[in-house]
C-alpha cells in the first residue's frame, strides 16, 4: 500500500477517537479529556499532513483531484483551522463542534477509491491547485462561521430562556462566538473569492470561457452572494447574534450543496471524475 | 395565648401578587398600629422582604385572628382576598416557632443561605419594638431565632455555600459579553440594592459606572464613590444608550423602561447587546423587553433560580441546619408551655393542700376526743386559710397572664414555694448578650 494512504489511514484513526474525546469533554466537563483530544487530534493532523504531502509526491500533482483528495483536503483544512482557533481562542469546546464535522469528511473519503490515476487532461492546469485550495480554504473558514452560529444559538437559547445549565458553563460566551463567527466570515469571504475568480480563469483555459452557469459555478456564485450579503449586513446594519448565526447556518448549507449536492445531484462539467 | 405566622412567600405566590401585597417602608408604621387595632391579635411584627410578606402574632383566638389578618392584608392592598387566599399560609403554635426560626436561619430563602434575610428580620423586630406592637412573647421568639440563625450559620456550611445574587449576575454577565474589562454599568436608582450589584460587577472587571436616581445628589454620591458619572434621571436614555449592563432597583410603582423604547435604543446601539437586571420589586422594566433581540433581561426570581443551581452540598447542610432548628424549637416550645399558668396555679393549690392536709392529720390523731362537728370545722378553717392565702397570687397570674407579663411571676412563684422546675431555659442577660453578639458580628 502506498504511504500516503497509511498515513491517511492512520490520521482517521486518530480523529475517530479525538473526536470522541470531544465528545466526551462536552458531556462530561472534564479538562483532561480536551487535552487528551486536542494532542490525539494534533499528532493526527502531522499525520494527515504527511499523508497529502506523500500523495503530492507519489502522484506527481497536487491531490485535489477527485472527491476522495478533496474531502481528504477539506478535513485536513478545518482540523488546521480548529488547531489555529483553539490556541489563539483557548476555546476547548470548538474541537466539540468541528472535530466531528472534519472526521464525517474524513470517513466519507475514507470509504470512497483511494487510488491514484492519471490525471485528466483538464485537470493538468497551473490555475486549478489555486482554485481548489483557496475554494477549500475558504469552505473551511465557513466550517467555523457554521459551528460559531450553531453554538451561538444554542448559548443564545440557554440565556434567553433562562435555563442556566451545564450547557451554558461549556460554551463560551455570546460575544466570543459572535466574534470568532465574524472573524472566519472576513477570511473566508475573500477566500472564497479567490476561489471564484481563480476558477474563472482556470475555465478560461480549460474550456475557452470564464463563465459558463454550470450548475457548481451558479451555486458557488448563490454561496457567493450569501455570504456577501451577511458581511455587508454585518458591517453596515449591524447585524450580529442570532440573525447572522442563522444566516451563517445557511451559508454552511449552500456550501455543502455546492461541494457535494452538485457533485452528487446536479450533472456538470465539475463531475468530470466520477467520484 | 398562641403564635401566629400569616403570610405568603415565593414558594406559594408569584412575584406578581408578592409585589402588590408589599408593604413599603413607610407604611408599616401605619400597618404595624393597624393589626395592633385589631381586637383579636395582642402582639405582632410584619416582615415584608421581595421574598415573603408575612405578619407574626401572638394571639387568644386562633381563628378569628387568621380571618382578621387575611382581612386586614386584602383591605389594606386593595385586593380581593379571592386573588391571594390560595398563597396564603397561616403557621400556628409550633409549627409558627419553625417557620420564623426556619426563616431567620434562611432555610426558607429562595436562595438558601443569603444572609440578608437575618438583617431583614431584624428590622422588622426593630421597628415593631418601636412602634410598640411586638411584646414579651415575639421578644422571646425573635431572639431565640435571632439565635438559631446564629448557631446555623455557625455550625453548617449552608451561608458558605450560598452564592449571592450579584455572583449570578457576574456570571450570566461574562457569558454574555466575555469579559466584564471595558464594560459600562448603569445603575438606575441609588439604593443599597444598586450599590451592592455594582461592586460585585466592578471587582469582577467592569470599567466605567453610570448612575441615574430620582434624587440627583443620591446619583452623585454614588457615581462619586465608584468614580464614575451620575447623569440626569430624564437623561436615563442616554445612559441606556452606552451602557452594556443595567441594573434597575427602584421603588417606582410603573415600569421605568418599556418594550417599545428599548426597540429603538437598540437601533442607536446598532444591536450591541445589552444585559438588564431588574431587582426591583416592584420590577422596573417591563419583561417584555426580554423578548428583544440581543436584550436579555434577569429579574430577582430568575437570577435566584439561577444561583439555587449552583450550590452543591446544600442539601446535606440544609439538613443538619433542620436539625438545629428541630432542636431549638423543642427548647422553645418547653419553655412557652412555662409560660402557661394554669399548671403552676393547679401545682401551687395542690402543694398547699398537700400541707393543709398533712397538718390537719397530725393535729386530728393528737386530739382523737374532738366530735365531727369540731372536725368540720377545723376542716373548713385550714381550707379557708389556704383559699386566702392563695387568692392574691392566683389572681395576680391570671391578670399578668392576660398581659403576657406571667414570666417573672411564674418564675418566682417556683422558687419561692419550692414547686417542680419548670424550664431550662437561658435568663433574659444571656438573651441580652446573644443580641448583643449578633449585632457587633453584623456590624
Amino acid at each position: 500500500m502506498l504511504m500516503n494512504i497509511q498515513f491517511f489511514k492512520f490520521a482517521a484513526f486518530l480523529y475517530f477517537f479525538g473526536t470522541l474525546a470531544y465528545l466526551a469533554y462536552i458531556i462530561f466537563l472534564k479538562r483532561g479529556l480536551s487535552k487528551i483530544a486536542l494532542i490525539v487530534i494534533s499528532v493526527g493532523f502531522a499525520s494527515h499532513t504527511l499523508a497529502l504531502l506523500t500523495r503530492y509526491i507519489e502522484a506527481g500533482y497536487t491531490p485535489v483531484t477527485n472527491l476522495h483528495e478533496s474531502l481528504s483536503f477539506f478535513a485536513w483544512m478545518i482540523i488546521g483551522i480548529l488547531l489555529i482557533a483553539t490556541l489563539k481562542y483557548k476555546v476547548k469546546v470548538l474541537g466539540s463542534f468541528l472535530a466531528p464535522i472534519a472526521l464525517i469528511l474524513m470517513l466519507f473519503a475514507f470509504a470512497l477509491p483511494k487510488e491514484i490515476l492519471p490525471l485528466a487532461p483538464v485537470l493538468k492546469s497551473f490555475w486549478h491547485p489555486f482554485h481548489v485550495i483557496f475554494a477549500f480554504l475558504g469552505n473551511a473558514m465557513f466550517t467555523l462561521t457554521f459551528c460559531c452560529g450553531v453554538m451561538y444559538l444554542i448559548q443564545e437559547h440557554q440565556l434567553k430562556s433562562k435555563k442556566i445549565g451545564a450547557m451554558t458553563k461549556r460554551l463560551p460566551s455570546l460575544n466570543l462566538l459572535d466574534d470568532l463567527s465574524y472573524q472566519s466570515l472576513k477570511f473566508g469571504f475573500p477566500l472564497l473569492t479567490l476561489g471564484i475568480i481563480t476558477g474563472a480563469v482556470w475555465a478560461e483555459y480549460a474550456w475557452g470561457r470564464y463563465w459558463g452557469w454550470d450548475p457548481k459555478e451558479t451555486w458557488s456564485l448563490i454561496t457567493w452572494f450569501l455570504y456577501a450579503a451577511l458581511l455587508h449586513q454585518r458591517l453596515t446594519v449591524g447585524w450580529r447574534g442570532r440573525k447572522a448565526a442563522i444566516m451563517a447556518i445557511v451559508g454552511f448549507l449552500a456550501v455543502l450543496f455546492t461541494f457535494l449536492g452538485v457533485n452528487l445531484i446536479l450533472p456538470g462539467l465539475h463531475t468530470y471524475s466520477n467520484w | 395565648m398562641e403564635l401566629l405566622v400569616v403570610g405568603l412567600n415565593h414558594h406559594t405566590a408569584p412575584i406578581a401578587i408578592r409585589e402588590c401585597l408589599a408593604f413599603s417602608e413607610d407604611q408599616l408604621e401605619e400597618a404595624l398600629a393597624k393589626v395592633h387595632a385589631l381586637s383579636s391579635v395582642k402582639e405582632n411584627m410584619i416582615v415584608s422582604t421581595c421574598n415573603r410578606v408575612e405578619v407574626y402574632a401572638a394571639t387568644r383566638e386562633i381563628e378569628k385572628a387568621i380571618h382578621d389578618l387575611k382581612d386586614f392584608l386584602s383591605r389594606y392592598h386593595q385586593l380581593p382576598l379571592k386573588e391571594f387566599d390560595r398563597s396564603l399560609y397561616a403557621h400556628i403554635g409550633e409549627e409558627a416557632v419553625r417557620h420564623v426560626f426556619r426563616v431567620a436561619s434562611s432555610l426558607d430563602s429562595m436562595v438558601v443561605g443569603e444572609p440578608q434575610i437575618l438583617g431583614q428580620i431584624k428590622d422588622a423586630y426593630d421597628r415593631a419594638q418601636q412602634s410598640k406592637t411586638s411584646g414579651l412573647i415575639l421578644h422571646r421568639l425573635l431572639h431565640r431565632a435571632f439565635h438559631v440563625a446564629k448557631r446555623v450559620r455557625t455550625e453548617t456550611k449552608i451561608a458558605i455555600s450560598a452564592v449571592s445574587i450579584s455572583s449570578v449576575a457576574v456570571e450570566l454577565a461574562e457569558k454574555i459579553f466575555g469579559s466584564l474589562e471595558k464594560k459600562t454599568i448603569l445603575l438606575i436608582g441609588a439604593g443599597e440594592m444598586c450599590e451592592l450589584a455594582a461592586r460585585h460587577l466592578v471587582s469582577g472587571g467592569a470599567e466605567k459606572i453610570l448612575v441615574t436616581n430620582r434624587t440627583d445628589e443620591r446619583a452623585i454620591a454614588l457615581a462619586h464613590q465608584f468614580r464614575g458619572e451620575a447623569i440626569p434621571f430624564e437623561e436615563m436614555g442616554r445612559g441606556l444608550r452606552k451602557a452594556d449592563i443595567v441594573i434597575s432597583a427602584t421603588n417606582s410603582p410603573r415600569y421605568l423602561i418599556d418594550h417599545d423604547q428599548i426597540i429603538k435604543v437598540m437601533r442607536d446601539r446598532k444591536q450591541r447587546p445589552i444585559f438588564f437586571i431588574d431587582i426591583a420589586d416592584p420590577r422596573d422594566i417591563e419583561p417584555k423587553v426580554g423578548e428583544i433581540e440581543n436584550v436579555y433581561l434577569y429579574n430577582i426570581d430568575d437570577l435566584q433560580k439561577v444561583a439555587q443551581e449552583n450550590i452543591k452540598d446544600r442539601e446535606k447542610e440544609a439538613q443538619k441546619a433542620e436539625e438545629i432548628v428541630k432542636e431549638e424549637v423543642v427548647k422553645f416550645v418547653n419553655w412557652y408551655h412555662s409560660l402557661d399558668v394554669t399548671p403552676t396555679i393547679v401545682a401551687l393549690k395542690k402543694k398547699f393542700e398537700e400541707i393543709r392536709k398533712k397538718e390537719l392529720e397530725k393535729t386530728l390523731s393528737l386530739h382523737p376526743d374532738l366530735s365531727d362537728r369540731e372536725k368540720k370545722s377545723l376542716e373548713a378553717l385550714t381550707a379557708a386559710i389556704v383559699n386566702k392565702i392563695l387568692h392574691t397570687p392566683i389572681t395576680l397570674l391570671k391578670r399578668t397572664d392576660e398581659e403576657g407579663m406571667s414570666d417573672l411571676y411564674l418564675d418566682t412563684l417556683h422558687v419561692v414555694f419550692g414547686l417542680p422546675e419548670k424550664s431550662s431555659e437561658p435568663s433574659g442577660e444571656e438573651l441580652e448578650e446573644e443580641k448583643k453578639e449578633l449585632t457587633s458580628e453584623d456590624a
